[in-house]
């Protein structure tokens, strides 16, 4: 436990140093710099669940949230053109820092009268299919896409598999992957498997400081792999599926800084601390020639995993 | 043998590296109950001879059902795992693959080749569902990654027979992401029209399902396949809902429409050869 008082006492130092900053004006920022790496360091692969659990927080801000402190105006749009508007994923257009924008993001209630038409972030295939038709609207017109992740998984229902939830996903990958405008995606609470990576395909990939992104629920890989869902503590830890493990093998770009004891505790100050990312990562992306962002996007993927005794390919990049 | 449209099929696994021991010239079969000479099973296919029921095909004998004789050249990355997260659960992943190994005779759990289908040349990509599985972590990424992309260079139709429970969850995040690996090298074919053929069998669900398996121009199910996301415990425990016998079979994907024919084993190899005739294929090497 003592690495944990460590931890909690250098992120209170933390804060404090950037409160001076804004009050005071002193720019301090790289002693924040190099703190904030400490505290990751520390972090890496300590706290698992607890970080599973505050991803789960109750009053962790929803992507609705971050939409209204984020953007300076959002316009909803809904339906697949299918058959169902499914509330598990909220989509349409945005201002933000003066441009239009699309957003899709997993929406989870606040409430069960809520989550009745949102699953908890669960989406089914319409969601996905949602998805996709709106992003396909953002590239039309060449709008940025900003993807709000935070689902548990993608919703397990009979319904679901009906209608084809495993061919939604995948649509919405391939789609994702064809796109010619910049895709900034950002788990910003649970990332869970192939319902999160379902609107997560980009460019670039951040996670909140207190966001997890996993394969499989830690309950579900503890019930497969230990035959007890009771060792999900365990599972979360040997999953690595932190923000600073995923940032530390290479996955994502960047950890989303959160207030000392997470999003919950500050949503203004976890949209700022976003929207600033968002912003950096959107200016970066908008200097590209958008037909090369594909091919580069696909480059990236297919540069993910690890093997032994294999010879890396360089792929070819550009085109659509 | 007229099976009726909604049974599902029972599978069984053989276990065909049990050479000279008592009892391994028989096995039982899970369909009728009855002991049946194994070598009638491998010759008849993995099927019994007596019921029908399909037991489960090696990626080998998979292959030997498919192919034209002798055209099949394996061409698959010499590649294992790096194990990137060190992980250990009741075992070391580690520990599993070896046994993996040592179990099936390969390296890993995908096998990909140049061969013959109808003498239509043709890249051939299956998984072995005894090698954990036969689920997706980095490897199977690389290899059809590896697969797509010599399908793409030399203008082959990409034929993908799945056997696969989904992510390779030892390799966490990096499983997740062989999805998008997967889905980003079936681009290519799509720029240069090189037809991709996706086989389910039993099973195809999960990742790999949520990702290349169904992304396939034409998509084949094989009878008695298991196709589906979610598995059927997991629906059951978060929603409650009762479950219809057919759920998942080949023939629930036929009637909601996610797959474009459902074919007998003994069939496939014709029908692979017929689908290739429609498509834009070079006939000869």
């Amino acid at each position: 436990m003592r690495i944990d008082e460590l931890i909690a006492e250098l992120q209170e130092k933390l804060a404090e140093l950037k409160r001076l900053t804004r009050d005071s004006g002193l720019d301090a920022s790289p002693q924040i710099a190099e703190l904030a790496e400490e505290v990751a360091r520390l972090s890496l692969g300590r706290g698992a669940w607890e970080q599973v659990q505050l991803a789960r927080h109750p009053s962790r801000p929803t992507t609705m949230d971050y939409l209204g402190l984020m953007m300076d105006d959002f316009y909803e749009l809904h339906g697949d053109r299918l058959g169902s508007d499914d509330g598990a994923i909220v989509a349409g257009l945005a201002k933000f820092a003066g441009r239009t924008v699309v957003v899709v993001g997993h929406q989870k209630g606040k409430n069960l009268v809520e989550n009745r038409i949102r699953r908890s972030g669960m989406a089914g295939p319409g969601g996905y299919r949602k998805a996709a038709r709106i992003m396909g609207l953002g590239e039309r017109y060449g709008f940025p896409i900003i993807a709000l992740i935070d689902t548990p998984g993608a919703y397990p229902g009979v319904k679901a598999e009906e209608h084809n939830i495993g061919g939604a996903i995948a649509d919405s990958i391939y789609t994702m992957l064809r796109l010619r405008t910049p895709i900034v995606a950002v788990v910003i609470g649970e990332g869970g498997s192939g319902g999160a990576l379902g609107i997560g395909v980009g460019d670039r990939l951040l996670m909140m400081e207190n966001a997890y992104y996993s394969v499989i629920s830690p309950e579900g890989c503890a019930a497969i792999l230990w035959g007890d869902r009771s060792r999900a503590r365990e599972a979360a830890a040997a999953l690595r599926l932190t923000a600073h493990d995923l940032l530390d093998l290479g996955v994502i770009d960047e950890v989303v800084q959160e207030p000392t004891g997470g999003a919950h505790t500050d949503p203004q100050e976890a949209a700022r601390s976003l929207g600033e990312a968002l912003r950096r990562h959107m200016d970066e992306l908008r200097g590209m020639v958008p037909g090369e962002l594909p091919g580069l996007r696909r480059s990236k993927f297919r540069g993910m995993g690890i093997c032994e005794g294999a010879v890396p390919v360089m792929h070819e990049q550009g085109g659509e | 043998m007229k099976i009726s449209w909604f049974r599902r099929q029972q599978y069984v696994q053989v276990k065909l590296e049990q050479k000279g021991e008592v009892g391994a010239l028989w096995v039982k079969c899970a369909g009728c109950g009855d002991l049946v000479f194994r070598e009638r099973i491998r010759e008849n296919h993995g099927i019994c001879p007596r019921c029908g029921a399909y037991f489960f095909l090696t990626a080998q004998e998979r292959i030997s059902l498919l192919v034209d004789e002798s055209s099949f050249q394996d061409v698959s990355k010499p590649i294992v795992t790096a194990d990137p997260l060190g992980f250990v659960d009741r075992r070391s992943y580690v520990g599993r693959l070896k046994e993996a190994q040592e179990k099936t005779g390969l390296r890993n759990e995908t096998v990909i080749g140049r061969a013959r289908l109808g003498g239509c040349p043709v890249i051939l990509a299956v998984t072995d569902f005894r090698f954990i599985g036969g689920s997706m972590g980095s490897v199977m990424g690389e290899q059809l990654d590896h697969g797509m992309g010599m399908a793409a260079r030399e203008l082959r139709p990409f034929i993908l027979v799945t056997s696969t429970g989904g992510a390779r969850m030892q390799e966490g995040i990096f499983s997740l992401m062989q999805m998008v690996k997967t889905a980003a090298a079936r681009r290519d074919l799509e720029r240069l029209g090189v037809p991709f053929v996706s086989v389910m069998t039993y099973p195809t669900t999960g990742g790999v399902l949520a990702s290349i398996a169904s992304l396939g121009d034409i998509t084949i199910a094989e009878k008695g396949a298991l196709i589906g996301f979610a598995g059927r415990r997991v629906i059951e425990q978060t929603t409650g809902e009762r479950l219809p016998p057919e759920f998942q079979t080949a023939e629930f994907a036929f009637e909601h429409g996610m797959v474009d024919r459902v074919v007998e084993r003994k069939k496939l190899r014709e029908e692979l050869i017929h689908i290739l005739e429609f498509l834009p294929v070079r006939q000869s090497q």
